[in-house]
Protein backbone atom coordinates (compact mmCIF):
# COMPACT_ATOMS: atom_id res chain seq x y z
CA UNK A 1 0.00 0.00 0.00
CA UNK A 2 1.19 3.20 -0.54
CA UNK A 3 0.05 6.39 1.47
CA UNK A 4 1.67 10.01 1.86
CA UNK A 5 3.99 9.72 4.71
CA UNK A 6 6.90 12.21 4.73
CA UNK A 7 6.43 15.60 3.01
CA UNK A 8 9.55 18.28 2.80
CA UNK A 9 9.61 21.35 1.59
CA UNK A 10 11.83 24.36 1.34
CA UNK A 11 14.57 22.81 2.82
CA UNK A 12 17.43 25.72 2.27
CA UNK A 13 21.18 25.07 3.52
CA UNK A 14 24.00 27.53 2.74
CA UNK A 15 27.65 26.93 3.72
CA UNK A 16 29.26 30.07 3.56
CA UNK A 17 29.29 31.63 0.48
CA UNK A 18 28.08 28.42 -1.21
CA UNK A 19 24.00 27.47 -1.82
CA UNK A 20 23.98 23.35 -1.15
CA UNK A 21 20.35 23.52 -0.84
CA UNK A 22 17.86 25.44 -2.30
CA UNK A 23 14.03 25.43 -1.59
CA UNK A 24 14.23 21.30 -1.88
CA UNK A 25 10.59 19.70 -1.59
CA UNK A 26 9.54 16.20 -1.82
CA UNK A 27 6.97 13.66 -0.90
CA UNK A 28 7.29 10.16 0.08
CA UNK A 29 5.28 7.39 0.16
CA UNK A 30 4.71 4.89 3.04
CA UNK A 31 5.69 1.11 1.49
CA UNK A 32 8.07 2.92 -1.51
CA UNK A 33 11.67 3.17 -1.55
CA UNK A 34 13.73 6.09 -2.90
CA UNK A 35 16.81 6.58 -4.01
CA UNK A 36 18.90 9.97 -3.77
CA UNK A 37 21.74 10.68 -6.32
CA UNK A 38 23.78 13.29 -7.55
CA UNK A 39 27.43 14.84 -7.91
CA UNK A 40 29.91 14.64 -5.23
CA UNK A 41 29.25 17.83 -3.21
CA UNK A 42 25.49 17.84 -4.68
CA UNK A 43 24.13 17.67 -1.11
CA UNK A 44 23.01 14.31 -0.89
CA UNK A 45 24.35 13.39 2.71
CA UNK A 46 23.96 17.13 3.59
CA UNK A 47 19.76 16.62 2.78
CA UNK A 48 19.52 13.75 4.82
CA UNK A 49 22.03 14.45 8.05
CA UNK A 50 19.08 17.48 8.12
CA UNK A 51 16.15 15.28 8.13
CA UNK A 52 17.89 12.94 10.44
CA UNK A 53 18.22 16.27 12.81
CA UNK A 54 22.50 15.96 12.95
CA UNK A 55 22.92 19.36 10.68
CA UNK A 56 20.21 22.31 10.91
CA UNK A 57 18.89 23.54 8.09
CA UNK A 58 19.18 27.26 7.31
CA UNK A 59 15.00 27.04 6.49
CA UNK A 60 12.15 24.19 5.90
CA UNK A 61 10.06 22.20 6.90
CA UNK A 62 9.20 18.44 7.56
CA UNK A 63 5.69 16.94 7.75
CA UNK A 64 4.94 13.49 8.95
CA UNK A 65 1.89 11.85 9.52
CA UNK A 66 0.16 15.44 9.42
CA UNK A 67 2.69 16.76 12.47
CA UNK A 68 5.01 19.40 10.62
CA UNK A 69 8.36 20.37 11.83
CA UNK A 70 10.75 23.11 10.99
CA UNK A 71 13.92 21.85 10.33
CA UNK A 72 15.84 24.68 12.10
CA UNK A 73 15.76 23.48 15.70
CA UNK A 74 15.20 20.02 15.21
CA UNK A 75 12.55 19.09 17.69
CA UNK A 76 13.17 15.41 19.77
CA UNK A 77 9.70 13.92 19.15
CA UNK A 78 10.95 13.99 15.32
CA UNK A 79 14.33 11.66 16.28
CA UNK A 80 11.62 8.14 17.24
CA UNK A 81 10.34 8.84 13.76
CA UNK A 82 13.33 9.00 11.26
CA UNK A 83 17.00 7.41 11.52
CA UNK A 84 20.11 7.73 9.56
CA UNK A 85 22.73 5.15 8.99
CA UNK A 86 26.04 6.35 8.06
CA UNK A 87 27.94 5.49 5.08
CA UNK A 88 30.37 3.56 7.62
CA UNK A 89 28.18 2.76 10.51
CA UNK A 90 29.42 3.27 14.00
CA UNK A 91 28.93 0.50 15.98
CA UNK A 92 29.28 1.16 19.82
CA UNK A 93 32.70 -0.59 21.23
CA UNK A 94 30.28 -3.56 23.07
CA UNK A 95 28.47 -6.82 21.72
CA UNK A 96 26.36 -6.90 18.73
CA UNK A 97 23.30 -7.20 20.57
CA UNK A 98 23.64 -4.56 22.81
CA UNK A 99 24.05 -2.91 19.23
CA UNK A 100 21.36 -3.63 18.68
CA UNK A 101 19.31 -3.10 21.30
CA UNK A 102 20.94 0.58 21.87
CA UNK A 103 18.14 2.45 20.58
CA UNK A 104 15.31 0.30 22.34
CA UNK A 105 17.19 0.50 25.46
CA UNK A 106 17.12 4.74 25.56
CA UNK A 107 14.05 4.40 24.65
CA UNK A 108 13.52 2.65 28.68
CA UNK A 109 12.58 -0.95 27.18
CA UNK A 110 12.24 -3.59 29.63
CA UNK A 111 15.07 -6.11 29.12
CA UNK A 112 13.10 -9.16 28.25
CA UNK A 113 11.27 -7.43 25.60
CA UNK A 114 14.60 -6.06 24.18
CA UNK A 115 16.19 -9.11 24.42
CA UNK A 116 13.22 -10.84 22.37
CA UNK A 117 13.10 -7.97 19.83
CA UNK A 118 17.48 -7.80 19.40
CA UNK A 119 17.21 -11.65 18.56
CA UNK A 120 14.79 -12.00 15.33
CA UNK A 121 16.55 -8.56 14.51
CA UNK A 122 19.55 -10.23 14.86
CA UNK A 123 17.86 -13.74 12.67
CA UNK A 124 16.44 -11.10 10.27
CA UNK A 125 19.87 -9.78 9.41
CA UNK A 126 21.70 -13.37 9.26
CA UNK A 127 23.62 -12.51 12.13
CA UNK A 128 22.34 -14.62 14.76
CA UNK A 129 25.80 -16.44 14.89
CA UNK A 130 27.73 -13.13 16.26
CA UNK A 131 25.19 -11.82 19.16
CA UNK A 132 28.06 -11.72 21.29
CA UNK A 133 30.79 -10.57 19.12
CA UNK A 134 32.89 -7.43 19.51
CA UNK A 135 32.36 -5.34 16.36
CA UNK A 136 35.91 -5.23 15.57
CA UNK A 137 35.23 -8.96 14.60
CA UNK A 138 32.80 -8.01 11.85
CA UNK A 139 32.97 -7.64 8.02
CA UNK A 140 32.49 -3.97 6.60
CA UNK A 141 28.97 -6.02 5.21
CA UNK A 142 28.25 -7.52 8.64
CA UNK A 143 28.71 -4.31 10.72
CA UNK A 144 26.06 -2.22 7.77
CA UNK A 145 23.70 -5.16 8.36
CA UNK A 146 23.91 -5.07 11.83
CA UNK A 147 23.00 -0.83 11.49
CA UNK A 148 20.36 -1.66 9.90
CA UNK A 149 19.07 -4.05 11.99
CA UNK A 150 19.96 -1.31 14.62
CA UNK A 151 17.57 1.10 13.32
CA UNK A 152 14.90 -1.39 12.22
CA UNK A 153 13.78 -2.48 15.36
CA UNK A 154 13.09 1.46 16.24
CA UNK A 155 10.16 0.83 13.45
CA UNK A 156 11.10 4.31 12.41
CA UNK A 157 8.38 6.20 9.49
CA UNK A 158 11.76 7.33 7.54
CA UNK A 159 14.82 5.16 6.84
CA UNK A 160 18.15 6.88 5.72
CA UNK A 161 21.22 5.06 4.13
CA UNK A 162 24.11 6.32 3.49
CA UNK A 163 25.89 4.49 0.66
CA UNK A 164 25.15 1.27 1.97
CA UNK A 165 26.69 -0.30 -0.28
CA UNK A 166 29.95 1.14 -0.55
CA UNK A 167 33.46 -0.44 -0.32
CA UNK A 168 31.05 -3.49 -0.03
CA UNK A 169 31.82 -7.05 -1.73
CA UNK A 170 29.35 -8.33 -4.35
CA UNK A 171 27.74 -10.82 -1.69
CA UNK A 172 27.76 -8.42 1.03
CA UNK A 173 26.60 -5.97 -1.05
CA UNK A 174 23.54 -8.44 -2.26
CA UNK A 175 22.91 -8.72 1.66
CA UNK A 176 22.44 -5.53 1.86
CA UNK A 177 20.08 -4.70 -1.03
CA UNK A 178 18.17 -7.60 0.05
CA UNK A 179 17.78 -5.97 3.35
CA UNK A 180 16.63 -2.50 1.82
CA UNK A 181 13.83 -3.96 -0.26
CA UNK A 182 12.76 -5.28 3.20
CA UNK A 183 13.04 -1.88 5.05
CA UNK A 184 10.70 -0.77 2.69
CA UNK A 185 8.05 -2.96 2.88
CA UNK A 186 6.26 -1.92 5.54
CA UNK A 187 4.67 1.24 6.97
CA UNK A 188 7.43 3.33 6.49
CA UNK A 189 9.90 4.38 2.94
CA UNK A 190 13.51 4.14 2.44
CA UNK A 191 15.61 7.02 0.86
CA UNK A 192 18.82 5.87 0.17
CA UNK A 193 21.73 8.08 -0.99
CA UNK A 194 24.08 6.55 -3.33
CA UNK A 195 26.34 6.49 -6.57
CA UNK A 196 25.70 2.53 -6.88
CA UNK A 197 24.51 1.72 -9.96
CA UNK A 198 23.29 -1.52 -9.50
CA UNK A 199 21.06 -0.47 -6.55
CA UNK A 200 20.49 2.75 -8.38
CA UNK A 201 18.68 0.76 -11.46
CA UNK A 202 16.98 -1.73 -9.09
CA UNK A 203 13.07 -1.57 -10.40
CA UNK A 204 11.85 -1.12 -7.01
CA UNK A 205 13.31 1.99 -6.29
CA UNK A 206 12.21 5.85 -7.04
CA UNK A 207 14.76 7.94 -8.57
CA UNK A 208 15.43 11.61 -6.78
CA UNK A 209 18.31 13.62 -7.90
CA UNK A 210 19.88 16.65 -6.44
CA UNK A 211 21.04 18.98 -9.16
CA UNK A 212 22.16 22.73 -7.78
CA UNK A 213 20.65 22.43 -4.92
CA UNK A 214 17.84 21.10 -5.98
CA UNK A 215 15.26 17.82 -6.39
CA UNK A 216 14.26 16.38 -9.74
CA UNK A 217 12.11 13.21 -8.96
CA UNK A 218 11.84 10.50 -11.75
CA UNK A 219 9.44 7.49 -12.26
CA UNK A 220 10.67 4.12 -10.97
CA UNK A 221 11.82 2.35 -13.81
CA UNK A 222 9.12 -1.23 -13.13
CA UNK A 223 6.81 -2.00 -10.61
CA UNK A 224 7.99 -3.73 -7.64
CA UNK A 225 9.31 -6.91 -8.69
CA UNK A 226 10.44 -8.43 -5.13
CA UNK A 227 13.85 -9.28 -5.21
CA UNK A 228 15.15 -12.91 -4.86
CA UNK A 229 15.92 -13.30 -1.24
CA UNK A 230 19.44 -15.32 -0.19
CA UNK A 231 18.65 -18.85 1.64
CA UNK A 232 19.53 -17.77 5.18
CA UNK B 1 75.24 8.02 54.10
CA UNK B 2 74.40 4.80 54.83
CA UNK B 3 71.65 3.37 53.22
CA UNK B 4 70.70 -0.27 53.75
CA UNK B 5 70.11 0.10 57.42
CA UNK B 6 66.95 2.86 56.78
CA UNK B 7 65.91 0.95 53.58
CA UNK B 8 65.66 -2.08 56.07
CA UNK B 9 64.18 -0.07 58.99
CA UNK B 10 61.80 1.10 56.14
CA UNK B 11 60.14 -2.23 55.02
CA UNK B 12 59.93 -3.25 58.77
CA UNK B 13 57.48 -0.33 59.37
CA UNK B 14 55.64 -1.10 56.67
CA UNK B 15 55.35 -4.72 56.62
CA UNK B 16 54.85 -4.62 60.54
CA UNK B 17 52.05 -2.38 60.36
CA UNK B 18 53.34 0.35 61.94
CA UNK B 19 50.16 2.73 62.82
CA UNK B 20 51.85 6.06 62.44
CA UNK B 21 52.82 5.25 59.00
CA UNK B 22 50.14 4.09 57.63
CA UNK B 23 48.00 6.74 58.92
CA UNK B 24 49.85 8.67 56.67
CA UNK B 25 49.61 6.75 54.08
CA UNK B 26 45.11 6.52 54.96
CA UNK B 27 45.14 10.47 55.32
CA UNK B 28 46.72 10.38 51.60
CA UNK B 29 44.78 8.07 50.23
CA UNK B 30 41.44 9.15 51.48
CA UNK B 31 42.01 13.00 50.71
CA UNK B 32 43.63 11.88 47.34
CA UNK B 33 40.66 9.87 46.40
CA UNK B 34 38.09 11.90 47.54
CA UNK B 35 38.90 14.99 46.14
CA UNK B 36 39.06 12.87 42.91
CA UNK B 37 35.66 11.53 43.20
CA UNK B 38 33.67 14.76 44.20
CA UNK B 39 35.56 16.91 41.13
CA UNK B 40 35.66 14.15 38.29
CA UNK B 41 31.88 14.66 37.33
CA UNK B 42 32.08 18.35 37.06
CA UNK B 43 35.46 18.75 35.45
CA UNK B 44 34.51 15.38 32.99
CA UNK B 45 31.28 17.25 31.95
CA UNK B 46 32.99 20.17 31.67
CA UNK B 47 35.56 18.67 29.48
CA UNK B 48 32.70 17.18 27.13
CA UNK B 49 30.98 20.58 26.84
CA UNK B 50 33.88 22.53 25.54
CA UNK B 51 34.49 19.86 23.27
CA UNK B 52 31.59 19.39 22.17
CA UNK B 53 29.90 22.69 21.88
CA UNK B 54 31.02 25.96 20.16
CA UNK B 55 30.15 29.23 22.11
CA UNK B 56 31.70 32.68 22.41
CA UNK B 57 34.80 32.51 24.83
CA UNK B 58 35.54 28.84 23.80
CA UNK B 59 39.00 29.22 22.86
CA UNK B 60 39.60 31.58 25.98
CA UNK B 61 38.43 28.96 27.55
CA UNK B 62 40.38 26.31 26.60
CA UNK B 63 43.80 28.54 26.66
CA UNK B 64 42.52 29.24 30.46
CA UNK B 65 42.37 25.71 31.46
CA UNK B 66 45.50 24.21 29.71
CA UNK B 67 47.15 27.30 31.51
CA UNK B 68 45.93 26.10 35.22
CA UNK B 69 47.88 22.89 34.17
CA UNK B 70 51.36 24.52 35.59
CA UNK B 71 49.77 26.68 37.92
CA UNK B 72 52.01 26.10 41.01
CA UNK B 73 49.99 24.24 43.38
CA UNK B 74 51.69 26.27 46.11
CA UNK B 75 49.67 29.23 44.86
CA UNK B 76 46.63 27.36 45.37
CA UNK B 77 47.36 26.83 48.37
CA UNK B 78 48.27 30.51 49.45
CA UNK B 79 44.47 31.00 48.25
CA UNK B 80 42.80 28.74 49.98
CA UNK B 81 44.14 29.62 53.03
CA UNK B 82 43.61 33.33 52.81
CA UNK B 83 39.94 32.26 52.12
CA UNK B 84 39.86 29.74 54.98
CA UNK B 85 42.05 31.29 57.45
CA UNK B 86 39.94 33.62 60.52
CA UNK B 87 39.88 36.37 58.87
CA UNK B 88 39.04 35.17 55.41
CA UNK B 89 35.78 35.38 53.87
CA UNK B 90 35.46 31.50 54.46
CA UNK B 91 37.15 31.78 58.11
CA UNK B 92 33.96 30.87 59.65
CA UNK B 93 33.96 27.32 58.63
CA UNK B 94 36.83 26.99 60.41
CA UNK B 95 38.23 24.17 57.96
CA UNK B 96 41.91 25.21 57.88
CA UNK B 97 44.58 22.67 58.83
CA UNK B 98 41.49 19.96 58.21
CA UNK B 99 41.97 16.91 55.60
CA UNK B 100 38.97 18.98 54.73
CA UNK B 101 41.17 21.65 53.61
CA UNK B 102 43.37 19.52 51.80
CA UNK B 103 40.37 18.14 49.78
CA UNK B 104 39.09 21.46 48.75
CA UNK B 105 42.90 21.82 47.66
CA UNK B 106 43.16 19.12 45.84
CA UNK B 107 40.10 19.02 44.23
CA UNK B 108 41.20 22.61 42.49
CA UNK B 109 44.87 21.08 41.41
CA UNK B 110 42.99 18.11 39.75
CA UNK B 111 40.10 20.17 38.67
CA UNK B 112 42.10 21.35 34.99
CA UNK B 113 44.08 18.15 34.73
CA UNK B 114 40.47 16.16 34.19
CA UNK B 115 39.10 18.91 32.10
CA UNK B 116 41.75 19.28 29.43
CA UNK B 117 42.40 15.31 29.13
CA UNK B 118 38.44 14.59 28.71
CA UNK B 119 38.60 17.43 26.46
CA UNK B 120 41.26 15.93 24.26
CA UNK B 121 39.76 12.85 24.78
CA UNK B 122 36.54 13.96 23.30
CA UNK B 123 37.92 15.80 21.02
CA UNK B 124 39.81 12.55 19.30
CA UNK B 125 36.45 10.82 19.48
CA UNK B 126 34.68 9.46 16.41
CA UNK B 127 32.10 12.25 15.64
CA UNK B 128 29.91 9.26 14.39
CA UNK B 129 29.78 8.51 17.78
CA UNK B 130 27.17 11.12 19.05
CA UNK B 131 25.64 11.34 15.70
CA UNK B 132 24.69 7.84 16.34
CA UNK B 133 23.14 7.45 19.71
CA UNK B 134 21.54 10.68 18.69
CA UNK B 135 20.04 9.17 15.65
CA UNK B 136 18.91 6.60 17.58
CA UNK B 137 16.69 8.40 19.72
CA UNK B 138 19.41 8.70 22.73
CA UNK B 139 18.63 12.14 24.53
CA UNK B 140 21.38 14.49 24.94
CA UNK B 141 22.87 13.68 28.26
CA UNK B 142 22.61 9.72 27.42
CA UNK B 143 24.39 10.42 23.63
CA UNK B 144 27.00 12.35 25.91
CA UNK B 145 27.24 9.30 28.59
CA UNK B 146 27.96 7.01 25.21
CA UNK B 147 30.66 8.95 23.97
CA UNK B 148 32.55 9.04 27.46
CA UNK B 149 31.80 5.61 27.28
CA UNK B 150 33.52 4.87 23.75
CA UNK B 151 36.47 6.91 24.96
CA UNK B 152 36.67 5.33 28.86
CA UNK B 153 40.66 5.01 27.99
CA UNK B 154 40.87 8.80 28.21
CA UNK B 155 38.83 9.82 30.97
CA UNK B 156 40.30 7.17 32.93
CA UNK B 157 43.46 8.26 32.26
CA UNK B 158 42.56 11.47 33.14
CA UNK B 159 41.08 9.87 36.10
CA UNK B 160 44.72 8.22 36.78
CA UNK B 161 46.95 11.22 35.73
CA UNK B 162 44.67 13.85 38.45
CA UNK B 163 44.73 11.32 41.14
CA UNK B 164 48.80 10.88 40.58
CA UNK B 165 48.80 15.16 40.64
CA UNK B 166 47.47 15.51 43.95
CA UNK B 167 48.84 12.36 45.67
CA UNK B 168 52.69 13.41 45.07
CA UNK B 169 51.61 17.16 45.97
CA UNK B 170 53.69 19.13 48.49
CA UNK B 171 52.80 22.96 48.55
CA UNK B 172 49.35 22.70 48.93
CA UNK B 173 49.05 19.86 51.61
CA UNK B 174 51.41 21.78 53.72
CA UNK B 175 49.94 24.99 53.43
CA UNK B 176 46.41 24.23 54.39
CA UNK B 177 46.74 21.46 56.04
CA UNK B 178 49.86 22.32 58.22
CA UNK B 179 50.91 18.60 58.59
CA UNK B 180 49.71 17.75 61.53
CA UNK B 181 50.94 14.55 62.76
CA UNK B 182 47.58 12.05 63.30
CA UNK B 183 45.14 14.81 61.15
CA UNK B 184 46.66 15.72 57.82
CA UNK B 185 50.73 14.72 57.30
CA UNK B 186 50.56 12.72 54.02
CA UNK B 187 52.57 11.07 52.28
CA UNK B 188 54.68 13.73 50.61
CA UNK B 189 54.53 16.41 53.37
CA UNK B 190 55.75 13.26 56.08
CA UNK B 191 58.70 12.48 53.51
CA UNK B 192 59.75 16.12 53.31
CA UNK B 193 59.22 16.22 57.00
CA UNK B 194 61.26 13.14 58.09
CA UNK B 195 63.75 13.61 55.21
CA UNK B 196 64.67 17.63 56.88
CA UNK B 197 65.25 15.69 60.40
CA UNK B 198 67.52 13.42 58.76
CA UNK B 199 65.01 10.36 59.28
CA UNK B 200 65.71 8.64 56.24
CA UNK B 201 64.07 4.93 57.40
CA UNK B 202 60.23 6.57 57.02
CA UNK B 203 60.84 8.97 54.24
CA UNK B 204 61.95 5.63 52.23
CA UNK B 205 58.76 3.28 53.35
CA UNK B 206 56.65 6.45 52.06
CA UNK B 207 58.34 6.75 48.85
CA UNK B 208 57.98 3.08 48.24
CA UNK B 209 54.33 3.47 48.77
CA UNK B 210 54.17 6.57 46.23
CA UNK B 211 56.08 4.53 44.06
CA UNK B 212 54.24 1.47 43.91
CA UNK B 213 50.91 3.47 43.75
CA UNK B 214 52.53 4.89 40.24
CA UNK B 215 53.68 1.79 39.07
CA UNK B 216 49.93 0.24 40.16
CA UNK B 217 48.12 3.46 38.26
CA UNK B 218 50.34 2.58 35.32
CA UNK B 219 49.60 -1.25 35.32
CA UNK B 220 45.83 -0.36 35.54
CA UNK B 221 45.80 1.90 32.45
CA UNK B 222 47.68 -0.41 30.63
CA UNK B 223 45.45 -3.48 31.04
CA UNK B 224 42.58 -1.19 30.45
CA UNK B 225 44.39 0.22 26.73
CA UNK B 226 44.68 -3.48 25.74
CA UNK B 227 40.56 -3.78 26.62
CA UNK B 228 40.33 -0.59 25.22
CA UNK B 229 39.88 -1.48 21.07
CA UNK B 230 37.94 0.79 19.52
CA UNK B 231 35.69 -0.37 16.78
Amino acid sequence: MTGHLVRIDGVAKRFGDRLVLSGVAARFLSGESYVLTGDNGSGKSTLMRILAGLEDADAGTLEIDGRTARLRGYPEWLRGEIVYVHQHPYLFDTSIAENIGFGLKARGMAPDERRRIVAEALEWAGLGHVAQVRPSKLSGGEKQRVAMARAKVLHPRLFLLDEPTANLDRDGRQRVLDLIHDLGQGENCVLVACHDQELIQLPFMRQLRLDAGRLTAFPKSAEKPVPARRAP
Amino acid sequence: MDLIEPTLEAFRLLFTGDPQLWRIIWTSLYCSTLAIALIAPFAIALGFLIAKVRFPGRRALVVTVQGLLSFPTVVVGLTIYMLLSRQGPLGFLRLLFTPEAMIIGYMLIAFPVLVVFTLSSVQGADPRVYETARSLGAHKVLAAWTTLREVRFGVMASIFNGFGRVVSEVGCSIMVGGNIAGLTRNIPTAIALETSKGEFAQGIALGFVLIVLALGINAVLSFMQGEGGMT
